[in-house]
């Protein structure tokens, strides 16, 4: 399973307290992974990724494995730690501002 | 017991305040959305119960809640806003042509007569319907491809639908208002579009019949007289007698005719408020005074209405979407500030009182009456 962390905001809009646990056919990618995640939480489309262009949204960045992967194309394969679940997907809201 | 509930969205979350028909004592119910920007929310006319609400912010993009209950719970319903044909340009700040893009949702106007139908002003500018509860959303398109639509330019906001205007006697007229492309009225129910700015003039626009380009920045109509509309323009005060056909200057004797929110006196036509503001460059009110200007004769003459309002050292301001009334026997008007505080008058704006004084930055305030 992918572990991924959702920013507060978002989990308060999933509904949930923790990280989420999502299964990913294929390989393990942004654009699949994410796929995942708003098949088993569809409030979280367009808050991540833009509805029509599904560009990640500017404020949103992606970590794993201590590296930030925002800058990645979405077909880039996620590290193997992600992979096998035994590091997380963080998705973070930028801080800033406001 | 009749009743009024007051919608409040702000910088940080919405808030639900309940009063009886005295509007005396206040419940506070919120924030719900916290931390989340409430651009706007507001009820059905049809269906008291059933509200709408936008709720964005520049991290996570726009969501929309409904509520069946009041406000007391709400459910995420859809929010895929994708413009119906390939949105072209629109005018940037430098002149250059700008692709459109969406960016959120500054208000949402439900039908008179549908609790499903919503109508959705939104960044760039462009009107959106549902008819399914907003489940899901569909551009009405006739308006962003008017031909004057590659020359409409955004105003400081950002380049946003913020006003929208249902006629009563008639469900295939409507008005909507653009910053700053200026106001606009279709009479098939939103197929086709005219622009209504004629007699309209700003600073900075050197063609007198210029077709777009006015930052209007509100209008209103009192639903007894639907061809009537008053109007704040970023500065001047105007009045149309003729569904937007022609307008003319009604600013009279207001200390500053700049402004942003215009409301209609719930049962006297022409009864209208305003709240001038010092200027485009200085967004609070004259002299640090908060004043509500109020004229009986459909506008020229207008009147201080201070009772009860801070009458020094003042410095907020009141956006376009944040004054109300409602329909109570004796009209209640209401109002919020950037300051985080809403103003409540029981008695048509002569006495006035805070119904709460410190929440977030107020962005809109709507008042439902209750049976």
């Amino acid at each position: 399973m992918i572990r991924v962390v959702l920013p507060a905001h978002l989990r308060t809009l999933a509904r949930v307290a923790g990280e989420v646990a999502l299964h990913v056919d294929g390989p393990t990618t942004h654009r699949t992974v994410l796929d995942a995640l708003e098949a088993s939480y569809p409030m979280l489309r367009g808050t991540i990724r833009d509805h029509v262009t599904q560009r990640r949204r500017p404020f949103v960045r992606f970590f794993a494995c201590g590296q930030d992967l925002s800058h990645e194309p979405p077909d880039t394969a996620l590290p193997e730690a992600v992979t096998s679940g035994s590091e997380p997907l963080l998705i973070v809201g930028a801080m800033a501002g406001g | 017991m009749s009743g009024v509930r007051v919608l409040v969205g702000t910088r940080k979350g919405a808030f639900v305040l309940t009063s009886d028909a005295k509007r005396e004592r206040w419940e506070i119910g919120g924030p719900h959305f916290a931390g989340w920007e409430i651009y706007h929310l507001k009820g059905s006319p049809a269906d008291p119960n059933r509200l709408y609400a936008s709720q964005s912010t520049g991290w996570f993009g726009q969501i929309i809640q409904r509520s069946s209950d009041g406000g007391a719970s709400w459910e995420q319903v859809g929010n895929g806003f994708a413009y119906a044909s390939v949105p072209g340009t629109h005018q940037w700040y430098d002149g250059t042509p700008h692709p459109w893009e969406f960016a959120r949702v500054w208000h949402l106007e439900p039908s008179l007569t549908d609790p499903d139908t919503v109508y959705a002003g939104v960044e760039d500018a462009a009107l959106f319907r549902t008819i399914d509860g907003g489940t899901t959303w569909h551009e009405l398109a006739g308006l962003r491809e008017h031909s004057s639509g590659a020359s409409w330019q955004p105003g400081a906001g950002g380049m946003c639908l913020h006003t929208i205007v249902l006629d009563p006697s008639d469900a295939a007229r409507m008005y909507v208002a653009i910053s700053a492309a200026g106001a606009f009225r279709t009479d098939d129910g939103g197929t086709t579009w005219r622009p209504i700015n004629r007699g309209l003039h700003s600073e900075g626009i050197p063609d007198p019949n210029a077709e777009v380009g006015h930052c209007v920045h509100r209008i209103a109509m009192h639903p007894s007289r639907p061809s009537v509309l008053f109007m704040q323009k970023h500065w001047d005060v105007m009045r149309s007698d003729d569904a937007g056909d022609s307008w003319r200057e009604i600013s009279g004797n207001l200390p500053s005719d700049f402004g942003f929110p215009i409301q209609v006196h719930a049962h006297e036509p022409d009864t209208i408020y305003v709240i001038p503001i010092k200027s485009d460059s200085e967004h609070f009110p004259p002299d640090g005074k908060l004043r509500v200007y109020r004229s009986r004769t459909g506008g020229n003459a207008w009147e201080a209405l201070t009772n009860g309002l801070p009458q020094e050292n003042c410095y907020v301001n009141v956006l376009r979407d944040a004054m109300a009334v409602d329909t109570l026997d004796s009209c209640g008007v209401y109002f919020g500030t950037t300051g985080g505080a809403v103003y409540v008058s029981a008695d048509s704006g002569e006495r006035w009182a805070p119904i709460v004084r410190d929440l977030p930055a107020v962005l809109s305030v709507e008042v439902q009456t209750l049976p």
